[in-house]
């Protein structure tokens, strides 16, 4: 498929990355040649240098053959622009980053329809998203939900003497008297798709599916639930922390932001009326002990360094705070940070290439049952797919235990209207069904890609 | 540096050569000729070589940099030469080594320059090898590895860039290796072209198909003693043209095949291109016309040796040597520029002429208006100051490269012409000369030293300097 990609900053650059290992014709559009010359360095793709709203660097690109175009350049405007001009030169579907909370307001339908946008995305907003998920639910490192909440895989990192450690998946069920199915294990730098055999040790980073009060029970049952967190810090008041203070403050959390900036901590009072606002350098050690830091329930550091977010994160999580969230937008900080034991890390650009890969393979396939949404789980290594099942399927009204599913492959929900079903080896696929795959080393595009 | 990837690439393309190599073994069991064991010899050294590499040098780290992309081109045509040298030893149709590295060297750079002095009693295996290597040469061993082996590496424009000609390279589509596809494709569908154009002017099937080999990857090898001269005038006529199309920059094939007719014809190379090569005709066809009885023999004379040498092929449908002066010396600085960047001829290339003369232009304006600030702009874009910088720095690498090797040849007991003529000759990939190594001559008597500089130095010219220059060099060998 021809996609046309325009602006290669830090979130242009990874959807590229994952874009062309998908195999998909890449076009890259940049205004700075610095940044060309780079990427045409590193990945298979053509880079076009030139402003993305201009017809003539669009005509170059061959926009009228592109069946995808993205704009995620740094300003709002100029993605709408040059998707606006994109549609109308012919290309299939566009894609543009809005981020600016005045245009994500009511406004943003109607401009979206005005403007013909197939999807707009504000990873800003994602990352509030999944960061305010995970306050919700601090014992989890990370939540994906699926099918408008039905369904949720909860990523969990088996502390140090958990129950869990040593149990066979097989004895869970009998043990603990709960349905949650564990589908994906990360142990050191293996993942593995477990089956019944497989003990669990402490020190696994685990993933599993279950509807949502399961999940507390068998948290409450292993004695590690924990509330919502009530008492919130953020560091930094960027896009992200203002979104997320607004989520954390209607579900009546307290929330205060540390900023450095003056004019932007003003322009925060004015939003956030209800949040504390504090004007200094969250680095400063003594400024966070003044404000609480002790006494905290959970503390997010969202400032725009990632270097930046780490230290503070590490100082916070010795303080004793229970629940500590990073932005880590650099994989390789990220992975980093990981090994410095900061178990929640968020990365806004990988959230957002996960939605745009998810579009273009649902793009791709466009008959049958396909992909509703993707989840790269376990950095990346793994894949967590939800699949609408259309009529004429080939794996419907067969029990999942005859199925001759290929290795590595789990099929770990099935939603069924507002029923959701943790699937055991008598229950079948029913036409309508939502099927929730996970995967690891391949790249599935339909639902009929799981059996041999 | 990533040395198990650069042997990865090297063993695959010892593999293509194994099977490349199929080609002139059938021909040889068409004719029922006993060369076809030295084919069949060097297929098994190329694959018993080739097939233990790449399992030794399988790896999980595919990334490559720029540096591996030069170092591996170098290594891939010198191997390539080496391997492809056997046939011609075992065969004992060239019983030398060092002969036959020479003509095997120059066969796949495209020169045509060759130390055979009776063509005409060599196998037809043997011949066709020879005129094949050219076909090969032409648009890269490596690009053609690129294009039938599923995706080696991400980053193969590394490998692109190092293997293709002229100062900019760019993708015509977004994946490396459809761009190696799409290229390859159009120099087929071409060669197919001049075959059957060639078969319907009256010309022998193989030596059609040898002559095509030589035309599309503009070598120069022929199978005759006296190269064209002997096909008739329609037949010389085909060729002239086609010599030209080859000369033409490959991506200007593919905008007429999307359609982009005016990005075509707005193509400033293109017109230097067809600019330079009338005005030379028209002044060889005034100065040789005394020579010659007839001005339609004339023209046919001029238009077949300016387009022979400006897309240094090489091929010769008169003897040039006894031509007057001027038409020598243009012919002499026809070597120099070549023809179009991106397409299978060799020399400075045209792209490189016109950004050099369009930056001696900034400079004089520069130097009368000291405050003025002047972009260089060429095929419609603004170039950037990187792409001068390395044209410049080129061109100088370019002319110490020729003087040393003009330097060493002149230990030989030949004339300055013959001396500079052959050094001219081999470092843009022309072939013949003038005096001794003029198209009547050959490079057969030059000492065994000055065949290995002149190999070294048509490589030197194919690869554009750099891979061959880096390859010498420590620190790309260096694990820092």
């Amino acid at each position: 498929m021809r996609i046309i990609i325009a602006g290669c900053g830090k979130i242009g650059s990874n959807v590229l990355n994952s874009l062309t290992s998908e195999g998909h014709d890449v076009i890259a559009l940049d205004a700075d040649s610095s940044v060309i010359e780079e990427i045409t360095n590193i990945y298979d793709v053509m880079a076009i240098c030139g402003n993305c709203a201009d017809c003539e660097t669009l005509e170059e690109a061959g926009v009228d053959k592109a069946e995808l175009f993205l704009a995620v350049t740094g300003s709002d405007e100029l993605n709408m622009l040059s998707c606006f001009i994109a549609k109308k030169m012919g290309a299939g579907h566009t894609i543009a980053r809005i981020r600016n909370p005045e245009y994500n307001d009511r406004s943003l339908g109607f401009m979206r329809q005005q403007l013909d946008l197939s999807m707009s995305i504000n990873p800003e907003l994602l990352a509030a998203r999944e960061l305010f998920n995970v306050l919700k639910l601090p014992s989890a490192v990370k939540i994906e939900s699926f099918s408008r909440r039905n369904l949720e895989m909860i990523e969990m990192r088996l502390k140090e003497g958990s129950a869990l450690d040593g149990v066979k998946l097989s004895e869970l069920k009998s043990k603990y008297n709960t349905k949650v199915l564990i589908c994906v294990v990360q142990r050191g730098e293996n993942v593995y798709i477990p089956d019944g055999n497989f003990v669990l040790q402490s020190g696994d980073k685990i993933g599993m599916t279950a509807g949502h009060t399961e999940i507390q029970k068998l948290m409450k049952s292993l004695g590690i639930l924990r509330k919502q967190s009530k008492n919130v810090m953020i560091l930094g008041g960027s896009k992200t922390s203002y979104y997320l203070s607004k989520m954390l403050i209607s579900s009546g959390a307290s929330v205060k932001i540390i900023e450095r900036d003056l004019e932007r901590c003003n322009a925060l009072c004015e939003n956030l009326p209800q949040a504390m606002i504090i004007h200094g350098d969250g680095a400063q050690q003594e400024l966070l002990l003044e404000e609480g830091l002790r006494s905290l329930d959970a503390f997010v550091a969202l400032t725009g360094m990632d270097e930046e977010n780490i230290l503070i994160s590490i100082y916070a999580a010795a303080n004793s705070v229970p629940k500590v969230i990073s932005k880590v937008n650099r994989d390789e900080l990220a992975l980093m940070a990981e090994r410095l034991r900061l178990d929640s890390i968020v990365s806004p650009k990988n959230i957002t290439s996960d939605i745009i890969v998810s579009y273009a393979r649902a793009l791709e396939n466009s008959m049958g049952s396909n992909v509703e949404t993707l989840y790269k789980i376990m950095d990346g290594r793994a894949e967590a797919l939800e699949f609408n099942v259309h009529q004429g399927s080939k794996i419907t009204d067969i029990p999942l235990k005859d199925l001759q599913l290929k290795s590595n492959i789990l099929i770990a929900g099935i939603i069924r209207g507002r029923k959701t079903i943790i699937p055991g080896g008598d229950d079948v696929i029913m036409h309508g069904d939502k099927v929730i795959v996970i995967a690891r080393d391949q790249r599935l595009q339909d639902l009929s890609d799981i059996i041999k | 540096m990533n040395r198990r990837m650069v042997f990865y690439m090297l063993s695959h393309m010892l593999e293509a050569t194994a099977v490349m190599l199929i080609l002139p073994l059938i021909v040889s069991v068409i004719y029922n000729e006993r060369c076809f064991w030295a084919f069949l010899i060097t297929i098994g050294i190329a694959l018993l070589v080739g097939i233990p590499m790449s399992v030794m040098s399988r790896t999980e780290n595919h990334v490559i940099y720029a540096k591996e992309g030069f170092v591996t081109v170098a290594l891939a045509w010198i191997a390539l030469s080496a391997v492809g040298a056997f046939p011609f030893v075992i065969s004992g149709e060239i019983p030398s080594y060092v002969d036959a590295f020479f003509e095997t060297v120059s066969g796949f750079t495209t020169t045509g320059a060759s130390i055979l002095t009776d063509i005409e009693s060599m196998s037809r295996g043997i011949l066709f090898w020879r005129s094949f290597t050219h076909w090969i040469g032409g648009m890269g061993v490596l690009v053609f590895i690129m294009a039938i082996v599923p995706s080696v590496t991400d980053r193969s424009i590394h490998i692109l860039r190092a293997e293709m000609p002229g100062p900019i390279i760019g993708k015509l589509v977004p994946k490396a290796r459809d761009t190696a596809k799409i290229l390859y494709l159009i120099y087929i569908v071409m060669t197919a072209a001049e075959i059957i154009m060639l078969l319907i002017g009256g010309m022998p099937l193989f030596d059609s198909i040898v002559h095509t080999f030589g035309t599309a990857g503009t070598g120069g090898f022929g199978i005759k003693s006296d190269s064209i001269a002997g096909y008739s005038p329609h037949l010389q006529w085909i060729i002239t043209i086609f010599m030209f199309l080859f000369g033409v920059n490959f991506n200007l094939y593919y905008l007429l095949l999307i359609r982009k007719f005016k990005t075509v014809y707005k193509s400033e190379e293109l017109w230097c291109y067809i600019c330079l090569a009338l005005i030379s005709v028209i002044a060889v066809t005034i100065n040789i016309y005394p020579m010659y009885r007839s001005f339609s023999e004339s023209v046919r004379a001029a238009a077949f040796q300016v387009s022979s040498i400006i897309t240094t092929t090489g091929y010769a449908t008169a003897d040039f040597n006894l031509w007057p002066e001027l038409s020598k010396a243009i012919l002499l600085l026809l070597m120099f520029t070549g023809a179009c960047a991106g397409s299978t001829a060799g020399g400075f290339k045209l792209s490189r002429v016109v950004l050099l003369l369009k930056m001696i232009r900034r400079e004089v304006k520069h130097m009368l208006h000291p405050r003025s600030v002047a972009a260089v702009r060429f095929e419609g874009k603004k170039v950037d100051e990187t792409v001068l910088n390395s044209v410049r720095t080129y061109l100088g690498i370019y002319a110490v490269s020729f003087c040393a090797v003009f330097l060493i040849l002149s230990f030989e007991p030949f004339d300055i012409e013959t001396n500079l003529s052959a050094a001219a000759a081999c470092f843009n990939n022309v072939g013949p000369g003038f005096g001794v190594v003029g198209p009547t001559g050959s490079y057969a008597d030059y000492s065994a030293v000055s065949k290995i500089v002149l190999s070294v130095a048509m490589l030197f010219g194919r690869l554009e300097i750099y891979p061959m220059i880096f390859v010498l060099s420590k620190s790309a060998w260096s694990k820092k």
